[in-house]
């Protein structure tokens, strides 16, 4: 099957109308004024490699039957490393169910990550101390959310700000619409960070809607909008910093459109051939515009990285996911009575009465609770 | 029971050029569970229609296009994600022959998986038939088998009313039945009695009849009991002449079923029988329900769902109350 004249043009066509720092043959289009020193550039180049590893072992971990069902999101490491690495620690984070690498960087713990994918009833927790969210499954429903916890923190005048992530097809459903609404009246302090990877499950973008770009719809709300390359860490890390800055100065919320693409499948269930030329169409966008090449390509020129770090940089990554999902692995399992916790402040008498129906079933069982 | 939904689908596109289905992923992507594979490249993007990410937007939509001589079929990608669309199922599509008196209405069908049992991430296992069979103006319908899937969704197509048609996730694959090409209808609003029985009756609908007729398969090797299994099939409105006529027989009955238990359609099947069967009965009715907690992660979902055991021992306790 050819390459589909849409996908040509979507590859081809977005760059010349994106924010670009980094461009993919990893040469810098505009000073960084100092913005991002060399650390922060290294530090980039680990967080992103160490997202992708966790994205590949998880995959594999699917397949082997020891999580369920996963979202990977290889490929758009530097929308997400680059925009959580913009926050500060007192900022709330809203992600979706393919933001684990934003969440990590935030601080999620990544055992936690793994337990949300082996359905454990605790998986769905954050790092203690953290505003990370457990991730939203419906789509669009948590950008409200975020203009909620930023409008109680301008009321309070708190200075963190609420970032929520989400994808293409969320900006077609009311809430997104809605929030960027109430954003714009209440001028809270609140990121709407798109990652519009052109595809929501097998719907490419053009048919998901006649605006040309995501970005634009700011306009109708009258907030700020930009859109980004999403696979430029640089471009990434300076939009997320400066929307943040805004908001916390009081000056409202922004939308940003970082334009990226995931290699593989909507989720491990989803087969993306049948939608899509997915060998011609990933390779592609692997080959051509990378986000972790392309900042390779930088470090090593200007003499920051090489293959001796690299090693120890996998080495290092790979021992980080093995210790964790031994965390994880050895986490005690759910146990079903879990299920009754939580559910109120106070447990209601059939909810109590029920667990102990379920308890005395169990124990009958032979099952220990 | 996959095959045989895609199967009336394509039939019915075929020979009725209203039919239109709409959805996410159901064009080229076939459907998230392959329910419309193949269907786009037969009738076109006009009729199969991939639509944005939007399922208010998809409902609204199609009840405009129901009421200007289409006939919609929408697939929901899972039941919790019908919940933004949820004000035009319910203050729309049902009340739109009422509020215009009958100069309107809405012939469509929902389609949309549900329930839990296929280890699927959260809130892609809920059983809320209650929202919608609380709901007048709407019809719900359950497929429990291959050939009830087939003719039952036949005669909601058909229906000049909007009917929420829920089909178990976990039967898609679950077992082979042969069932005629040809189209036939399996009336709305009329139950099936799967197995007859004279001990008790066994209410139950989708996924958790499997665990019906197993309990009760087991219980008249082990202990020499005889259950009757009804399956309801449609739950709104529910088919009262045969709940009646079973209960009036056996005089004693559960109800399982794997939503929650309260407000969950156990109630109503048991407020049936008491209003009209209450002095044949030999033992209060039970419900065998999922627990009144949200359906929890997938690690411990088996719990949540009625297990044969909780079925077995729930009828035990009515039998020999």
């Amino acid at each position: 099957m050819a390459m589909k004249s849409s996908e040509l043009q979507k590859a081809g066509s977005w760059e010349s109308e994106v924010f670009q720092v980094l461009n993919p043959e990893g040469k810098l289009l505009s000073e960084l004024g100092g913005e991002i020193d060399e650390e922060l550039m290294i530090k980039m180049y680990e967080n992103m490699q160490f997202v992708r590893a966790f994205d590949r072992k998880s995959v594999i971990l699917q397949r082997q039957g020891r999580i369920g069902t996963y979202a990977p999101f290889e490929g758009q490491e530097a929308s997400q490393a680059g925009s959580a690495m913009a926050l500060s620690d007192m900022d709330w984070m809203f992600p979706t169910y393919r933001d684990h690498a934003a969440a990590m960087i935030h601080g999620q713990e990544m055992y936690r990550v793994f337990l949300y994918w082996m359905a454990h009833m605790d998986g769905t927790t954050c790092t203690e101390g953290k505003k990370i969210l457990p991730p939203s499954v419906p789509i669009a429903t948590q950008l409200l959310h975020a203009v909620g916890t930023g409008w109680a923190s301008k009321l309070d005048g708190d200075k963190d700000v609420s970032i929520a992530y989400f994808g293409d097809g969320a900006s077609s459903e009311g809430d997104f619409h809605e929030a960027l609404n109430f954003a714009g009246v209440f001028k809270t302090p609140t990121i709407f960070f798109c990652q519009n990877n052109g595809y929501a499950i097998s719907v490419p973008f053009e048919k998901q809607s006649a605006s040309r770009t995501i970005a634009q719809r700011a306009a109708a709300y009258d907030i700020n909008g930009v859109r980004i390359d999403g696979n430029d860490i640089f471009a990434v890390y300076l939009t997320v910093k400066e929307a943040v800055e805004r908001a916390r100065r009081g000056e409202g919320p922004t939308l940003i459109e970082a334009v990226t693409f995931r290699y593989g499948a909507h989720t491990t269930a989803d087969d993306p051939k049948k939608y899509r030329n997915q060998e011609e169409v990933s390779k592609e966008w692997r080959d051509n515009r990378d986000p972790l090449t392309r900042l390779n390509k930088f470090l090593t020129e200007n003499g920051l990285w090489d293959e001796t770090k690299e090693a120890e940089l996998l080495s290092k990554v790979n021992a980080k996911i093995d210790e964790e999902l031994k965390r994880a692995e050895n986490y005690p399992k759910s146990h079903a009575l879990q299920m009754f916790d939580h559910v109120y402040a106070e447990t209601p008498w059939h909810i109590a009465e029920q667990r102990e129906e379920l308890k005395k079933y169990l124990a009958k069982d032979g099952d220990e609770s | 029971m996959i095959q045989a939904i895609t199967e009336v689908m394509d039939q019915k596109l075929a020979e009725d050029p209203r039919v239109m289905l709409l959805g996410e992923d159901i064009g080229v992507n076939g459907g998230v569970f392959r329910a419309t594979d193949g269907l786009v490249e037969k009738y076109g993007e006009d009729r199969v229609v991939d639509t944005p990410l939007a399922e208010s937007g998809i409902v609204g939509t199609s009840i405009g296009l129901a009421m200007n001589g289409k006939i919609p079929i929408v697939e929901i990608q899972f039941l919790a994600f019908i919940y933004p669309a949820f004000e035009q199922v319910v203050s729309h599509a049902a009340r739109m022959r009422y509020r215009s008196r009958g100069q309107f209405e809405v012939p469509m069908v929902i389609r949309t998986p549900y329930g839990a049992g296929i280890r699927g991430p959260e809130l892609h296992s809920e059983s809320v038939e209650s929202f919608f069979a609380h709901t007048p103006g709407l019809k719900v319908v359950v497929p429990g088998s291959p050939y009830d899937a087939k003719g039952l969704l036949v005669s909601a197509i058909e229906d000049r009313d909007p009917v929420i048609f829920l089909e178990p996730t976990k039967l898609y694959r679950a077992f082979k039945e042969e069932v005629p090409e040809e189209l036939y209808r399996v009336p709305l609003g009329k139950a099936k009695v799967v197995k007859e029985g004279t001990d008790l009756t066994i209410f139950s609908w989708g996924a958790m009849l499997r665990e019906a007729v197993n309990a009760a398969s087991k219980l008249e090797k082990e202990k020499g009991m005889s259950c009757e299994v009804v399956d309801l099939r449609t739950l709104y409105p529910l088919d009262r002449d045969t709940i009646i006529e079973s209960v009036k027989k056996t005089g004693r009955a559960v109800v399982v079923h794997e939503a929650h238990k309260t407000a969950g359609l156990g109630g109503e099947v048991i407020s049936l029988i008491n209003d009209e069967a209450l002095i044949y009965l030999k033992a209060p009715v039970k419900r065998i329900t999922g627990f009144d907690v949200p359906v929890p992660m997938f690690s411990v979902e088996e719990d949540y769902m009625p297990t044969l055991e909780r079925v077995k021992r729930g009828i035990e306790e009515t039998v020999n109350f």
